[in-house]
């Protein structure tokens, strides 16, 4: 079973729990932040995207604090995997899982628009369905998405396999027309060193049929539900 | 009975309020005696134009507010038609759709971004107060020209604000429009619409049954913020003071809405919820007096229990506070604690105010004293209605005067489609829609930037029903301005082609009338004459007009806006794949018209463009056609067909054909032919209503469907390449250009005009 967080103002928690449900055929829970405990048998943990909190702070900056983010936390230090996207990302920056952080868009204007990214790193739990170099085509929508780190992180960070998807052109070229937000290094998402939490700005949850747009967020979802055993493997 | 420290009442002091000395007089025989000053605020509200719609229902009762009969299926079936919050309409598979739209535009003009906003919070809540999630919005606003300064500024506040709102509380933004002309310049327009779905058998009202039943408050705490919005700057012209009334504009809390919406929904699927309505305009007072006018009963209620967000309010200030996330529900005896606690999960406050009375009386109370106690019909259902009087207005011939003989024909067409595409109203709302999510929620099939938005239908479960519903938001204030009723009539069949482009067959419609001073008898005049197209539109095109709203004295120092009667039509989509696109679809496709072209420029965009003239009658409107021509596109878009079929209007025929180009993923060219005989620029640029053009991968038989089903069409051309050719069947090309060439003018037509001192 996959948990969605759900922390009040989260919008894409539905959205999550259905796009798994109805391409992957994997049962996920809706788990109130407010919990002490992720429901027994979580394989994996999902933050989803929205305004947490109204995001009147920092965006992510109250939804760390909720209860269940302690034990998200237990969940990621045993190895569990977890993915946070847009306002998921954002709390896992701030509660220090990933490294970086997102900031107000480089036009300050919210930007909703189908994004190429390309696939840095083909790897489990996150993108093992994909190759590396291949150009995904996903929503992003997001008013705080630039990823900010030092520069020399940044370096770091590409080096030892942590960046997993930068924005770029429909042919995979990084280039600056291709930068959204204003991400340093075109870098629409990231993982920890060990490998097991990803955030991405990009709404993989919201490509998952050809009918509204587009199939290719299914690599991602696809790849964590591989990881924990395939769709059988979590009933 | 008064409280402590307020005002004398008496005739000066109503007036201030805005009430007239008749008002007065029907105040003081209502009661038997002098109201106090908490009760000369609510019947001060409750009277004014926004809520008592008392200019404009003696019109609005002549429309048709349900199916002209009982369909088969149940499909189109009217289940709540105006009066409550919304209008709801079956749409098969036990489920109904909740819709409306309203205005918020004297709010958006003073505070643009806060104004906008609340504006798409209040329709929200009118829509899930009747137990429907919302899953869809649209917008339209129309500002002055963007050469001043003030109103580039205006359309940043109100983009900022519709996204700001709408973002955050998780429901997808999916299309609108967008229009800017001189009219507006002292009074911008900002309608929102919004669209929810509910089990057909579980919609709420807002209802005050069950006497004992308690009053629960439910939501955001009561500050001072937006004390008479609704009666002193909703239903009063602006004048150079109104930049003072700024304090009248609430604001909004898009956190606050999405958690009232998850609990809402939560505790109505409880049973436990007997009515329920939003605190809307005039808040705690409006909500109370309404529901139990409809229910017939009474409320008693105390005020010291009221969730407060300031120190020391007065009963005036907690009655009449437009504080935005509340709302008011009515629940069963005993199920009081269940519900406190739901609402407790989600941080949100829920207080037994009072409860329901059987004696049709209002009793409010505030620290121990009774402040209010007044009968409820008199002031909810009895309010004033007045037939105000109407007049032609002098300028009216004037205005239609068009002698063609006089236009110099248009000589140079490229030129001239280029000017258009470069034109704001006409060129890419990209710049807008961009900041808007338009995805949330995983059901937007066609997104903005086309004629309908579509929408996937899906059960609070996720289960898709494999339906879909389109809408759009439509109005053509020039046609309007030239001759009301027409330009209603056109705005109706704009609207529903659009609907019907995508495949959909047009459901039902709601409308936003915006006007200016009801007290003028011109304007009367207009309103009336656009009623009694909106209700000619309706019946000959089978979508009642299931909820709507009136926002009049849009004028300021004098000066109205055209009239501007917002129509936006829903219609629904049996297969949710089989549905056609706005751009062309594919290269290779044969391109066919429907619908005719006459020599028709009076009232359009080219012949203000590029003539600088206003005038001449809007084109004609052939009802019947418009019905057989959805009727067409149904049947075609579902047979596989029209793949295309993009609704041609403002900038005609060349504007169409170029959108078809340029709206799509990736641009693509097209070659048509025309046949001439008309003038150059009415065939090009003439704005000749009930046309729609289709891209067909089988022309014959789309051809033969349309002989069949009496719709006139007619082979014109191919899609494909890198340019848009548009020859004479002599063979000249009147135009010949690149695609990307005409996509630089289109997309930057809007943010060149921003940047240009931003």
């Amino acid at each position: 079973m996959f948990a969605v967080i759900q922390f009040p103002g989260s919008n894409d928690d539905r959205d999550m729990r259905f796009a798994l449900k109805s391409a992957l055929g994997v049962d996920a829970r809706l788990v109130w932040h407010k919990q002490a405990e992720l429901p027994a048998g979580t394989r994996g943990v999902l933050l989803p995207g929205g305004f947490s909190y109204g995001d009147y702070l920092r965006c992510g900056a109250m939804a760390r604090f909720s209860p269940l983010m302690a034990a998200v936390r237990r969940f990621a230090d045993a190895g569990g995997p977890v993915l946070g996207t847009c306002n998921g990302f954002q709390v896992l920056c701030e509660a220090g899982l990933l490294p970086g952080a997102l900031l107000r868009n480089r036009d300050l204007d919210f930007v909703c628009e189908w994004q190429h990214v390309r696939v840095e790193q083909a790897a489990p739990p996150f993108t093992s369905r994909a190759r590396a170099g291949q150009v995904l085509r996903i929503p992003i929508k997001h008013g705080e998405g630039r990823y900010v780190v030092a520069a020399d992180e940044l370096e770091r960070l590409a080096a030892s396999g942590q960046v997993m998807l930068r924005y770029c052109e429909a042919d995979g070229a990084v280039t600056p027309a291709a930068n959204p937000n204003g991400s340093a290094g075109n870098v629409a998402g990231v993982r920890n060193a060990a490998g097991n939490v990803m955030g991405l700005m990009p709404h993989p949850e919201h490509a998952v049929e050809a009918l509204t747009g587009g199939c290719d967020g299914l690599l991602i979802l696809g790849s964590l539900v591989d990881a924990v055993g395939g769709a059988e493997g979590l009933q | 009975m008064s409280a402590a420290r307020e005002p004398v009442v008496d005739l000066a002091l109503a007036r201030e309020h805005g009430l007239s000395d008749a008002e007065w007089e029907r105040i003081l025989e209502i009661l038997g005696r002098k109201p106090t000053f908490s009760e000369l605020g609510i019947f001060s509200v409750m009277w004014s134009e926004h809520c008592s719609y008392k200019s404009s229902r003696v019109h609005l009762r002549t429309l048709p507010t349900s199916a002209a009969r009982e369909p088969s299926d149940g499909i189109g079936t009217v289940l709540v038609g105006p009066g409550e919050g919304a209008g709801a309409v079956a749409i098969g598979d036990g489920l109904a759709v909740i819709f409306k739209i309203e205005s918020h535009n004297h709010p958006s003009f003073i505070e643009p971004t806060q104004g906008a906003a609340t504006g798409v919070g209040g329709i929200l809540r009118d829509v899930f107060s009747m137990g429907a999630r919302p899953i869809a919005s649209l917008d339209s606003i129309r500002f002055g020209p963007l050469d001043d300064p003030r109103h580039r500024m205006l359309l940043r506040g109100v983009v900022h604000g519709i996204g700001g709102y709408g973002n955050s509380v998780g429901v997808a933004t999916v299309g609108g429009e967008t229009s800017f002309h001189e009219c507006y310049r002292g009074n911008i327009l900002v309608n929102a619409f919004n669209l929810g779905l509910v089990d057909a058998d579980a919609i709420f009202l807002g209802q005050a049954s069950g006497i004992g039943n308690p009053v629960i408050y439910v939501g955001s705490k009561t500050g001072r913020d937006g004390i008479h919005g609704a009666s002193l700057l909703a239903s009063a012209e602006f004048d150079e003071q109104s930049e003072a009334k700024r304090p009248t504009v609430q604001v909004g809390d898009p956190f606050t809405e999405k958690c009232l919406i998850e609990a809402c929904l939560e505790v109505m699927a409880t049973g436990d919820v007997v009515g329920i309505q939003d605190m809307g305009a005039a808040g705690l007072t409006c909500s109370s007096f309404e529901m139990a006018s409809r229910a017939g009963t009474g409320i008693e209620m105390d005020l010291d229990r009221v969730p407060q967000r300031a120190a020391n309010m007065t009963p005036y200030e907690l009655l009449l506070s437009e504080s935005q996330e509340r709302m008011l529900l009515v629940s069963r005896q005993g199920a009081e604690q269940r519900i406190v606690d739901i609402f407790a999960r989600w941080d949100l406050d829920a207080v037994v105010v009072g409860k329901v009375t059987g004696d049709g009386r209002m009793r409010v109370r505030w620290h121990g004293e009774t402040v209010v106690d007044i009968p409820v019909d008199p002031v909810a259902e009895s309010a004033p209605c007045y037939e105000r009087p109407t007049r032609r207005p002098a300028d009216l011939d004037e205005r239609q005067k068009l002698d063609l003989a006089s236009i110099e024909p248009e000589s140079d067409p490229q030129a001239a489609l280029e000017a258009l595409l470069d034109d704001p109203n006409l060129g890419s709302k990209a710049w807008i829609w961009r900041q808007y999510d338009s995805l949330v929620q995983g059901n937007t099939v066609l997104g903005p930037g086309g004629d309908a938005a579509l929408v996937r239908v899906r059960r609070e479960d996720g289960a898709p029903t494999g339906r879909a519903l389109a809408m759009s938001v439509d109005c053509n204030p020039r046609w309007c301005w030239l001759d009301p009723r027409a330009g209603t009539i056109a705005a109706v069949a704009e609207s529903a082609r659009n609907v019907a482009c995508t495949g959909a067959r047009p459901l039902a419609l709601t409308n936003c009338l915006n006007f200016g001073s009801p007290e003028r008898p011109e304007i009367m005049w207009e309103f009336a004459e656009a009623v009694r197209g909106l209700g000619e539109a309706a019946v000959a095109l089978g979508t009642p007009v299931i909820s709507g709203n009136v926002s009049f004295y849009n004028e300021t120092s004098g000066r109205a806006i055209y009239p501007t009667p917002t129509i936006a039509v829903v219609g629904l989509l049996d297969d949710a794949r089989r549905h056609a696109v706005s751009n062309w679809a594919a290269p290779g496709l044969a391109v066919v018209l429907l619908g005719e072209t006459r020599e028709e420029i009076g009232g359009s965009a080219w012949l203000a463009l590029r003539r600088g003239v206003e005038a001449g009658v809007p084109p004609a409107v052939d009802l019947g056609h418009e019905k057989r021509l959805h009727g067409l596109l149904a049947e075609a878009v579902a047979a596989g067909l029209a793949r295309t079929a993009h609704d041609v209007s403002e900038g005609g025929l060349a504007v169409a054909l170029a959108e078809c180009c340029l709206t799509g993923p990736a641009r693509l060219g097209a070659r048509v032919t025309l046949p001439a005989g008309l003038r150059l620029d009415a065939l090009l640029f003439g704005e000749s209503t009930g046309r729609v053009l289709v891209a067909t991968g089988e022309p014959d038989e789309l051809l033969a469907r349309a002989a069949a089903g009496g719709v006139p069409a007619r082979l014109i051309g191919e899609t494909g390449g890198e340019r848009l050719v548009i020859a004479s069947a002599a063979g000249a090309a009147w135009i010949d250009t690149e695609v990307d060439r005409l996509a630089a003018i289109w997309e930057r037509a809007l943010p060149r005009r921003l940047e240009e001192t931003a």
